[in-house]
């Protein structure tokens, strides 16, 4: 049994995904290399190879890479596939984009956010925005899935020294061009590493409140910030800050929910949270079903009233 | 420019899904169906290009039961011309649906497929992605917007930490996410005008297709339940309650 993991990265360090969906790739119980596909990835292919039980890394360095795009990557997977018996990326936009094309051309069925490793070819995943687990037995030649990683611990590095290889790079041509890119720029953890998250909704009722109430709050407790559907359509806060079904799945530590109904959209990207608060006005709101703590309250007094007592 | 989408029906968005009593998946039968809500963006955008001048047609595809004509009907009430159910019973797994619909592509010779990203109930995110592979399409996924340029798409997706902006030539593949627009509610004239549009009927095997899944289901259950906690009176209880079970 062989794997290769492709790798989230940003060229200088591996992402945290990377790490958990490794922990789930380690857990098919054979051999693990990791591909690193960019531009200048050196880095992130060193920072790869110390993380533990890694038999390999493949740096694959190139312009082609440099924006990750579907066509080029799935060319260079494919170019070396013919050696792994499973195809494993996490279940972010990077990976969800590319890997159904690397399974298309392999023939073979893939596994969507997999939250459960039960055998090599066994797999559980959530359906219907996560009200049931479907249990999966995948007889395909090549397992190729992507993996839920709020649902695995990450793998620690642990200065391994891994040996780095630098892969051909096939020449595909691609009638996709980069044009160009807008990332948010933020000091703060990402949603999905974060230990403490903290979620608005549509009662923040503009993108003003919404910064002047969630963020000092996020600050004090060192939070990732995220949103509703209905913040996010609103305008109030950023795409990539919605939480969800089709947004981003997590599982902090802790989840403050602050003026969320507890849609089930919504549920099933936080209710594997470890704890969960919200803070909503109506006592009927359905995030009380699903919340540990709850407080009903205005969140504009809430808030600041929460700020003093952490003090 | 001619425009192919690929509809599903698929659970209503407000109504909760049950398991079959012997686990072997989620009971449908007395379930609201509707057309996925991301496979109705992905109309609303082909209707859209269409009256703006930029599309000659738009042609909606289904692979499914009779039911399946449902979400067909639904497309062509917000404006599309014409239907094609493909008919197949059971399980029918992304990369099989892709595979039909890739013979669909080779008949109708659309300049641009609009899937939508993902479907609310299997949550798969894969269809699209796996016709684009089997056409040798560029594809861009996740969509919020959409524009054509002479013979060129320019396509903003919704990635993780921002936005990504890509130039596509067609022949392509779009699939959808929820900001690209709002779908129109169709009015009840557009409705019964749908009735009469055409809908052709196939069946899955004259494609020459195996429909047979590869994937067998052993079980599905329950997610662990997360039961309610308590209320808390006021900011200092919760703060100290969150204290003593050490997450802060
Ligand atoms: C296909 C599809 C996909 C979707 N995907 C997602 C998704 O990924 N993520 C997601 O979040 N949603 C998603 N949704 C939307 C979801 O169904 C809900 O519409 C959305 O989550 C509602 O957001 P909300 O809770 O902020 O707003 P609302 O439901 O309007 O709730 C606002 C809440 O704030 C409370 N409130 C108002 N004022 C105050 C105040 N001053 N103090 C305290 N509380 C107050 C109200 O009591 C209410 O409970 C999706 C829907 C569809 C159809
Ligand atoms: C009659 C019937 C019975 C079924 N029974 C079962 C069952 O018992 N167990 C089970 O697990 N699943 C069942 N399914 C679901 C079937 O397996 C899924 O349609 C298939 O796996 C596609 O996965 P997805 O919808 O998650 O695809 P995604 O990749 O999430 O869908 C993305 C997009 O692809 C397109 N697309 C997807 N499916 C179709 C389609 N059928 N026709 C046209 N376009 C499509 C749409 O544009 C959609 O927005 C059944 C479906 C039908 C119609």
């Amino acid at each position: 049994m062989k794997t290769l993991l492709i790798a989230d990265h940003d060229n200088q360090t591996v992402a945290d995904a990377t790490t958990k969906a490794l922990t789930a790739a380690r857990a098919l119980g054979g051999e693990v290399d990791i591909l690193v596909a960019g531009q200048g990835a050196q880095s992130a292919a060193e920072a790869s190879a110390k993380l533990q039980g890694v038999a390999k890394v493949l740096l694959a360095d190139a312009e082609a890479y440099a924006h990750r795009l579907a066509e080029p990557l799935a060319a260079l997977v494919l170019s070396i596939a013919p050696g792994y018996d499973a195809i494993v990326a996490p279940a972010s936009s990077a990976g969800k984009n590319l890997l159904p094309r690397i399974a298309a051309r392999l023939d073979v069925m893939q596994v969507s956010d997999v939250t459960k490793v039960a055998g090599p070819d066994t797999f559980e995943h959530p359906i219907y925005a996560g009200n049931a687990i479907e249990v999966v037995k995948n007889p395909e030649r090549v397992k190729v899935f992507t993996v839920r990683t709020a649902a695995f611990a990450a793998t620690p590095a642990d200065g391994a020294s891994t040996p780095v290889e630098a892969v051909a790079v096939p020449v595909a041509e691609s009638r996709a061009t980069f044009v160009r890119e807008e990332m948010a720029k933020s000091e703060r953890p990402e949603l999905g590493s974060a230990k403490v998250i903290v979620s608005g909704g549509r009662a923040l009722g503009s993108a003003e409140k919404f910064n002047e109430v969630l963020l000092p709050l996020a600050d004090m407790l060192g939070a990732a910030v995220g949103a509703s559907r209905a913040a996010v359509d609103a305008g109030y806060a950023p795409n990539d800050f919605q939480v969800g079904q089709t947004g981003k799945i997590v599982a902090p530590e802790l989840y403050i929910a602050l003026g969320i109904s507890g849609a089930i959209q919504h549920l099933a990207g936080m209710k594997d949270s470890k704890v969960i608060v919200a803070v909503n006005k109506d006592e009927e709101a359905p995030i009380f079903q699903v919340a540990d703590f709850g407080l009903v309250a205005d969140l504009f007094q809430a808030v600041p009233q929460i700020e003093a007592a952490l003090g | 420019m001619k425009i192919l989408v690929p509809v599903k029906l698929a659970i209503d968005s407000n109504a909760k899904p049950r398991l079959k009593a012997d686990r072997s998946g989620i009971d449908l039968a007395n379930v609201k169906l509707s057309i996925n809500p991301f496979c109705e963006i992905a109309v609303e955008e082909a209707v859209r290009l269409r009256e703006a001048g930029k599309a000659t047609e738009v042609v909606v595809v289904s692979v499914g039961v009779g039911k399946a004509t449902d979400a067909i009907r639904s497309a062509l009430a917000i404006g599309a011309d014409r239907g094609i159910l493909i008919e197949a019973e059971g399980r029918v797994e992304p990369l099989t649906i892709a595979k039909l619909l890739a013979k669909v592509v080779e008949e109708e010779k659309p300049d641009l497929v609009l899937t939508g990203k993902q479907a609310i109930d299997d949550d798969s995110n894969q269809t699209g992605q796996m016709l684009a592979a089997l056409l040798d399409w560029p594809q861009a996924t996740f969509a919020s917007q959409v524009e054509l340029d002479g013979a060129e798409l320019v396509v903003t997706r919704e990635v993780d930490g921002g936005h990504q902006t890509l130039r596509l030539s067609l022949p392509a593949l779009v699939t959808t996410d929820l900001r690209l627009n709002e779908p129109r509610y169709p009015s009840l004239p557009n409705i019964m005008k749908a009735k009469k549009k055409p809908v052709e009927t196939k069946s899955a095997e004259t494609y020459g297709v195996d429909l047979t899944p590869r994937l067998s289901v052993v079980e599905v259950r329950e997610p662990a339940a997360r039961k309610a906690g308590i209320k808390v009176a006021d900011a200092q209880e919760l703060v100290s309650k969150l204290k003593a079970v050490g997450v802060l």
